[in-house]
């Protein structure tokens, strides 16, 4: 039994294999993305299967297997599914969170440790729902393509990186935009829609939970843009996520 | 490799769920030797699935006629609706044999993560059966998983409208002929937070 291995990890999605079965895919802290198969968890008289449900944060002990691993143990780190499920808009943000990770996470078993942090630490701040779900979503997602590489710029310009402010924002440039540099289709949005910006990525709450509903809505269309354009595809999840009317 | 149909038989059958390339091979055996009329019975229903099956108008179950066996049953308590995800859980819950009202059968849970919202579900159609016929109580009973909590969360917020309604929610716990030791601690924490007094 050498080949055991043990990791924490949060449950990104779950997949129905054969009769009881199931493929659960894994962002774990020290092994990346993982995708393992739970034997019988779709049993009501499974010892686990509860602890292996979406936005679970868990200690996993992993058997190799030929093709996929499988999962031995299960202990319950943090149940978050329980306070995200009990309020919808709460469980809507924590999909495209784990959506987010799961595409962010391209390859398997490569280690991607800050993304794991900062999964847990969107879902328990959804599960806590001391913040509005909407900010702490955007926050995440802000947050998660600065790990990926595509932060949006936001004091200088993003083609020529002339020293802000600036008032022009460009989705395919990759930010706002000075003025010389605008291109045609860049939005103007306004100030305080950027300064909303530059807090969620810097985790500035005070700042952010300050801002009026209606730059809190144009801050997530401008997020929502700006991921999907670098994805280079749509998340079936964000359209789904409910905004919660007036912040 | 086969020749002929009875390869293609094989590989129909591999293509059904939870069916292997051996076990196709063994259908497709044991069918050349069965008796003709017996496959004729096969094919037909078959044929009958193909041109279509009916849902029932009223709950969304799968039926034989414009209404399902249930909603056309006069003895079936009509104020009481069970809201079900899949026609399947109808049957585990009819086969209880403790429920005499009505279901509602939404199609599925709320999963985003599959692009299935509230539109994509028979919820306006619950609301509206709600809102017309003499309906006191609903019972969610989608499933203890994360999609089925979150639907049933939904719903209560949508059923939330309705003042003289009592919204109620399958009870979860521990297992019939279950040891407690062996229960993960999610389940007996449910249990405890929904005891009864006996």
């Amino acid at each position: 039994m050498a080949n055991l291995y043990r990791d924490t990890g949060v449950v990104l999605r779950v997949h129905k294999l054969g009769e009881a079965d199931r493929i659960i895919t894994l962002l774990t802290r020290r092994n990346g993305k993982v995708r393992a198969v739970a034997r019988g968890v779709r049993r009501t008289t499974s010892r686990f299967g509860a602890r292996l449900e979406p936005f679970c944060h868990v200690d996993v002990q992993f058997y190799p297997g030929r093709s996929l691993d499988v999962i031995t143990q299960v202990q319950t780190v943090d149940a978050f599914a329980q306070g995200i499920v009990s309020d919808y808009p709460r469980y809507t943000a924590a999909a495209a969170v784990v959506e987010t990770a799961d595409r962010l996470a391209a390859e398997e078993r490569e280690p991607a440790t800050r993304l794991y942090l900062l999964v847990a630490g969107a879902l328990r701040a959804l599960s806590a729902g001391e913040r509005d779900p909407s900010l702490v979503l955007d926050a995440f997602l802000l947050r998660a393509m600065a790990y990926a590489g595509w932060a949006p710029a936001i004091t200088e310009c993003a083609r020529c990186g002339e020293p802000g402010p600036h008032r022009a924002f460009s989705v395919p440039v990759g930010g706002v935009v000075c003025a010389g540099c605008r291109p045609a289709g860049a939005v103007s949005p306004s100030p305080e829609v950027i300064r909303l910006l530059g807090a969620l990525l810097h985790g500035d709450w005070e700042v952010a939970e300050r801002c009026q509903p209606s730059a809190r809505r144009d801050v997530s269309g401008l997020v929502a843009a700006h991921l999907q354009w670098h994805l280079e595809r749509q998340l079936r999840s964000l359209p789904l996520v409910e905004r919660r009317a007036g912040g | 490799m086969y020749e002929g149909v009875v390869q293609d038989l094989i590989d129909e059958l591999g293509r059904l769920p939870g069916v292997g390339p051996k076990s196709a091979q063994r259908i497709a055996f044991h069918l050349l030797g069965s008796d003709p009329a017996d496959i004729k019975r096969l094919v037909d229903v078959l044929n009958a699935v193909a041109a279509g099956v009916q849902f029932c108008e009223v709950c969304g179950t799968v039926a034989e006629q414009d209404k399902c066996r249930i909603c056309r049953d006069p003895r079936r308590d009509a104020t009481t609706i069970c809201v079900v995800e899949e026609p399947k859980d109808v049957l585990a819950i009819e086969r209880t044999r403790e429920f005499k009202g009505r279901y509602h059968v939404l199609g599925g849970a709320l999963d985003p993560l599959s692009g299935v919202g509230p539109d994509q579900l028979r919820i306006r159609q619950l609301l509206a059966r709600i809102s017309s016929d003499e309906v006191r109580e609903v019972i969610i009973a989608t499933d203890p998983n994360t999609e089925g909590e979150a639907t049933a969360t939904y719903l209560v917020r949508m059923l939330r409208d309705f003042p003289d309604l009592t919204v109620t929610r399958l009870a979860s716990g521990l297992p019939m002929g279950g040891d407690l030791e062996f229960a993960d601690e999610l389940t007996l924490g449910r249990a405890l937070s929904g005891r009864r007094q006996v």
